[in-house]
Formats: structure tokens, sequence, C-alpha cells
């Protein structure tokens, strides 16, 4: 590096106006990178992070709703395990309630748990609105202790506020829920429970679960594991759909898993010659990425949507450095005269002009990254404003489980965007100045080149 | 002054271009020799390819035919790293259009060629020298006021003079300059030749391209080129 290569693409910088153009849209496209990957991939990293609250970090488990047996003995063996925290097993069904009182019914999902084991293994704890602190009571209403209690995702029962709030009172009230299944046997027949083949139990409005998962928050309801079993499983050998895993803090998540699946493979081979061993068969061992796939992908995909439709921006920006390097350059020929006649080479020049880009870049970047911190530092406010004055919002949040705009910059994003920004500029300089190096002096400083 | 103290040398120099379908030749075998401490001009018309001349003897350019020898030595011969060092230190050019660098103030100007050879490291050793040289420089040129002025910021004779500078900067054995005073009037272009002269009287090789006789005057010895060739010499 010598030194005319430091001080003249800083006076380019400087003194040519035409410059501040090429920084100015560097700086808008780092800008525009910066805020919608940071919103981008707060909301998809938010969602993962939901994702992995709800699952824990593993579970085993059987899409049948006929579940699998011997599931107490696995998870004895799972707590043995010293990569384990915390198992939890859990029945999965589908059911009908209503509200007692009233003709409607509604379909959705159930989820036999202990809460305390539950809470252990998954986030489950965090997301209850009154029994954050004590989860062993989740299911006693506090009207009335003696009652069965449930837990409602929180959308079947509250109604989300313009500004994305529920508006809680200060204990559930009292309201019971007439919960009806088809309870299932071993061999996945319906079960003549009583005389009709559908089971219906009433339990009491406890508590309300918020994941920030849609379709979860909509449709699930929370019931006590023994009841729910009752509900869903008939036969004489106990049954779950599903145990989910914590792992220990320091156990790597594919590490953690691919433990489970081995002990999973051993305790299927020594199970193998019980009675329902047929239904370990469906069973599998899956991280909370592949239990919750089919609520991430879409997500992950619109974020690739995203990268490849910032990629474009990404090329138009190399094509605009493109397009000012080659006016700069076409007003730089008699400059690139005069240093050639002192000694400058080719290659001297390129890196020149590559010094130039850089700095362009460098500048643009950070200009471009300044602005969109400050904007994703104040972008709720501004939202609010927007909503308050104009209301106009992101997103609907009476539709959509977003609470604040992720506005959490990452080192990381910032280095990227900074780096390729230079990139794109080096990429965009590269040409005309290549080209600029190529031209012969004695044409460059002809009277009629002036 | 014998034969063995020639500083430049050329042989049979042809030229041509390519001008749309035409071929225009421009030098038709150029011979010319220049002494070590000589002022020689070379005079011809407008398009009689002077100033071709004077770029394939600065290297700025190459001939079709024929070679440049500077101190015995066959420029055609030197690899892209030589040339661009020759250009640097051994040779210096002044244009008619001065061609000095908006971006750079007076002092920068001059300095530059000192700069454009060093790296960081070898510039910050030697910057010291470079800028009381070019301090130097600009004091000899009477210029000595006008160090931190951008070039916009001088006349016509002072921006010559800051080219003459920037020409000398590296003590280069061989000035090259081409119509020095063609853009200025003639009072400035006298006061330019006088730096010239005075250059020369004191060892420097100076080769002057000029379309002006009267000018020619100045020097020791006068070339003429006529239809690219050299016509006429003569020597005061």
């Amino acid at each position: 590096m010598v030194m005319y290569k430091i001080i003249l693409p800083t006076r380019f910088l400087l003194k040519r106006r035409i410059t501040y153009f090429a920084v100015l849209a560097v700086a808008l496209c780092a800008f525009i990178v910066l805020v919608v990957m940071t919103v981008m991939t707060g909301l998809v990293s938010e969602f993962k992070q939901k994702n992995h609250q709800f699952a824990g970090d593993c579970v085993v488990g059987t899409k049948s709703l006929v579940g699998f047996a011997y599931y107490e003995d696995f998870v004895a063996l799972l707590e043995k395990a010293d990569f384990v925290e915390a198992a939890s097993p859990v029945i999965k069904s589908h059911a009908l309630i209503s509200r007692r009182g009233s003709d409607r019914k509604t379909r959705v999902e159930i989820m036999g748990i202990d809460p305390v084991r539950h809470s252990r293994a998954t986030g489950f704890g965090e997301t209850l609105g009154y029994h954050k602190d004590d989860v062993s009571s989740v299911f006693r209403p506090a009207y009335d202790p003696n009652l069965p209690g449930c837990i409602l995702g929180i959308d079947l029962e509250l109604q989300r506020d313009a500004d994305g709030t529920y508006t809680y009172q200060a204990s559930p009230g009292r309201v019971g829920y007439s919960v009806s299944c088809l309870p299932l046997t071993a061999k996945g027949a319906l079960a003549q429970a009583g005389t009709d083949v559908i089971d219906t139990k009433t339990f009491y409005y406890s508590d309300n679960s918020r994941t920030g998962l849609p379709r979860v928050d909509g449709s699930l309801v929370y019931l006590p594991f023994e009841q729910a079993q009752q509900l869903c499983m008939a036969g004489s050998v106990k049954r779950a759909n599903a145990i989910h895993i914590r792992f220990k803090p320091n156990v790597r998540l594919e590490e953690g898993c691919a433990k489970v699946a081995s002990l999973w493979q051993s305790f299927k081979q020594e199970k193998a010659g019980d009675e329902q061993a047929y239904l370990l068969e469906t069973v599998t061992v899956q991280s909370w990425k592949g239990y919750r796939r089919e609520s991430i992908a879409p997500m992950e995909q619109e974020q690739t949507v995203m990268s490849v439709m910032f990629g474009f921006v990404a090329i138009t920006t190399v094509f605009i450095v493109l397009v000012v390097f080659y006016m700069i350059v076409s007003h730089k020929s008699k400059d690139i005269g005069i240093l050639k006649s002192v000694g400058v080479s080719n290659v001297d020049i390129i890196e020149l002009f590559a010094g130039f880009a850089f700095l362009v870049g460098l500048l643009g970047s950070c200009i471009g990254l300044l602005g969109g911190w400050a904007f994703l530092l104040k972008i709720n406010q501004i939202e609010k404003w927007l909503f308050d004055h104009f209301g106009f919002q992101l997103w609907d949040r009476t539709i959509y489980a977003i609470g604040d705009i992720p506005n959490q910059v990452e080192l990381r994003v910032l280095a990227a965007i900074v780096l390729s920004a230079v990139a794109a500029c080096l990429a965009g300089a590269l040409v005309p100045s290549w080209q600029a190096a190529r031209q012969r002096p004695v044409e460059t400083l002809q009277v009629n080149q002036l | 002054m014998s034969k063995n103290e020639f500083i430049l040398e050329a042989e049979g120099l042809h030229k041509s271009y390519r001008m749309g379908a035409t071929q225009v030749r421009v030098l038709k075998g150029v011979d010319l020799a220049v002494n070590k401490g000589e002022f020689v001009a070379i005079v011809g018309a407008s398009g009689s390819g002077k100033s071709t001349l004077l770029h394939i003897l600065g290297a700025l350019d190459k001939p079709n035919e024929g070679l440049v020898k500077f101190e015995k030595r066959d420029l055609s011969r030197f690899s892209t790293a030589e040339l661009n060092k020759f250009r640097n230190k051994t040779v210096g050019f002044v244009f008619q259009f001065y061609h000095l660098l908006d971006e750079l103030n007076v002092l920068e100007n001059v300095y530059l060629p000192a700069m454009t050879g060093k790296s960081v490291l070898g510039w910050f050793a030697c910057r010291r020298w470079a800028k009381n040289r070019a301090r130097d420089l600009l004091a000899q040129l009477g210029l000595a006021e006008r160090a931190k002025h951008k070039p916009y910021q001088l006349s016509g004779g002072e921006r010559q003079r800051v080219a003459i500078g920037r020409a000398l900067m590296n003590e280069p054995k061989l000035l090259l300059a081409d119509e020095p005073t063609g853009n200025l009037d003639s009072a400035t272009g006298n006061g330019i030749l006088e730096v010239l002269e005075r250059l020369n009287r004191a060892g420097q090789t100076v080769v002057m391209v000029t379309h002006d006789e009267r000018i020619a005057q100045r020097a020791r010895r006068i070339v003429t080129l006529v239809d690219g060739k050299i016509e006429h010499r003569h020597t005061r």
C-alpha cells in the first residue's frame, strides 16, 4: 500500500459531489437490509423460541391418537440419564368443547399434562396467565379448588385488543366447559364407554396459556394428565402420546436427541416381547425443530424469500455503484494519465479505485447502519404513533400474535451488511477501474481529451 | 561533446495511428540524440508528430519501429515495472495544460512523484525530506506562498510552474516539456522559459516541444520536425 492510494481516494470521496450519490445509494440499501433483516430475523427467531418453549428440547412421540404404552418406564429411564433435566409424558387428542349453558361446540386439541413436570420439561409455566409462580395448583380453579380445572389457550377465552394486549380479570371467572372425546382402545377402536362411544366430562376454567403461537393459543386446552388419559384412552395398560424432554444446560441439542434415540432403541428392544410392543413402532424421536417443522418451515421459507429479494436489492446496489463509478472514472481519465506519467502502474490504478470503492462502501454502509439502528430503536414508538394518528399497523394485532416489532440488532448482521456493501462496491468498481487502468496516458493527456 | 555522453538516443522511430479507416503515419523514421545537460527544442507545425515523439522519448508511448535508448539502455527491453520506475525517477514531464490533480494542493501535487514511488512506511520515513524538497522547489519557482492553494486558485503561469516543480521532484535526469508555454500569454510564457533556462544552466537536460520558432530560440539546439521526419538541425 502506498500513501497516495489512501490520500487520493479520500479526496475523491470528499471533493466529488457525485460520490455522495454512491454513498447515499449504499446507505439506503444498508438501511433497508438492516431494518428488514432485523425485523424478519427477529420474528423468525422469536417464533422458533416460542416453538422451542412449547415443545421442550426433544419429543418422543407418535402421531397416532392411540398413543404408546410403557411410557412410564421410559420416563423413568430418561430421568436417570445424566443428560436429561426433565421429562413430561403427555396425552394428545382432539375434542369438542362447549361452554356450559351454550350449545355451541368448538373443536379443540387437548393436552393432558402433569403441570409441574411439564413446566420443568418445557416453557409451559411461563405461558400461564395466573399461575406462573405456582404451577402445581394450576388445575385448581381459584373459585373452587375441588373442581377439575382446565387451561384454555388464551384466544379461546380472551380477545386481543388492537394493540395486541389482552384484558385479564383479577382471577379466572367461574366457567365450566364440557369436553367430549372419543376414547380409543390400544387397537385403535372406539371404546364403549358407558352407553355412549363419546366420553364427556366437565372442567372449569382455571387459567389460560399464552404461547404466542396462534394455532396453539387458538385451539389447545390443557387438562390434568390422568383425567385426559381417562377421557381419551381405554384399556388396562396406560398409554401416552408423547414425552417432552428438556436436556441439561450443557447438552447440545443434536447430541441429546441422538442419546434419546439410542435409549429409545434399547428400550424398544427390551420391550419387544411385551403385549403392546407393537405400539412402540410408530414412535419417533425428534428435536423440537423437527417436531415443530410444519409450523417453522413456512416462516423460514418466508425468510428465504426475503433474503432472495434483498439479494436483488444488493444487485441493484452493485449496478448503481457501477454507474456512479463509470461516471467518476470517465471524469478521472486525465488524472489517470497524470498518475501514469509519474510512474503509477495499472495495478496501482485499480487499487486506487478499489480503495475509493472500499471507502464508499464502508462509509455508505456505516451511515445506513447507524440510521437503521436508530430507526429500529424507535420502531415500536413510530408504529404506535402511526397507529394512534393514522390507524396504521405493520401487523394487525387482533389477527397476528405479534407483540412488539423485533428490533434487536445482531452484530453478525451488522458485520455481514458492511462486508456485503464493501464487496458490492468493489464489484461495482472493478470493471471501470480495470478499464481506467488500461487507458493509455498519451490518449488521456492529449489536448482533445480535455 | 563526445558521442559517449548521449543521455538519450532515438533511432529510426516510426509511429502510426489508426484514425477511422485510415492509418496515419505520424513519425517516419526519426533519429535524434540528446547530450547530457543539453537544452533541445523540437519544433514543428501542429500534427507534425512532435508530441508523439516526446511521449515516445519519455516512455509514455511505444514506437511501431525503431528504438529509444536512455543512457545506452534500450527502453523496449524494460519491463513494465522498470518503465514505471523510469517515468517516476528518471524523466519529468511538463505538459501544455499543466495536468495537476485538482484534489491535491500545490505542495501535494509537487511531491506526488515522491509519494507514488514509496510504500506507506517508506513514505513516513522520507516524507519530511519530500516535503522540504517540494517546498524548496516551490521557493525556487516563486510559489512559496502558494503551497496550500488548490490548482484552481492559481494562474496559468503558476500552475505551469507547479507542474515543473512536480517534474523535478525526483531529480530526473531528463526533463521533457510539451508546449510548456502553449497555454500562457507571452510574459508568463517567458517566465516559464526562464525557469527552464535556469534549470538547464544548473545542468538539467531539457527536451522541449514547441510550434513557436521564437520560443525554440531559447534552447541551445533546435530540431525541426516536418512530416514525421527530422528536417533541420540548428545549434546556437
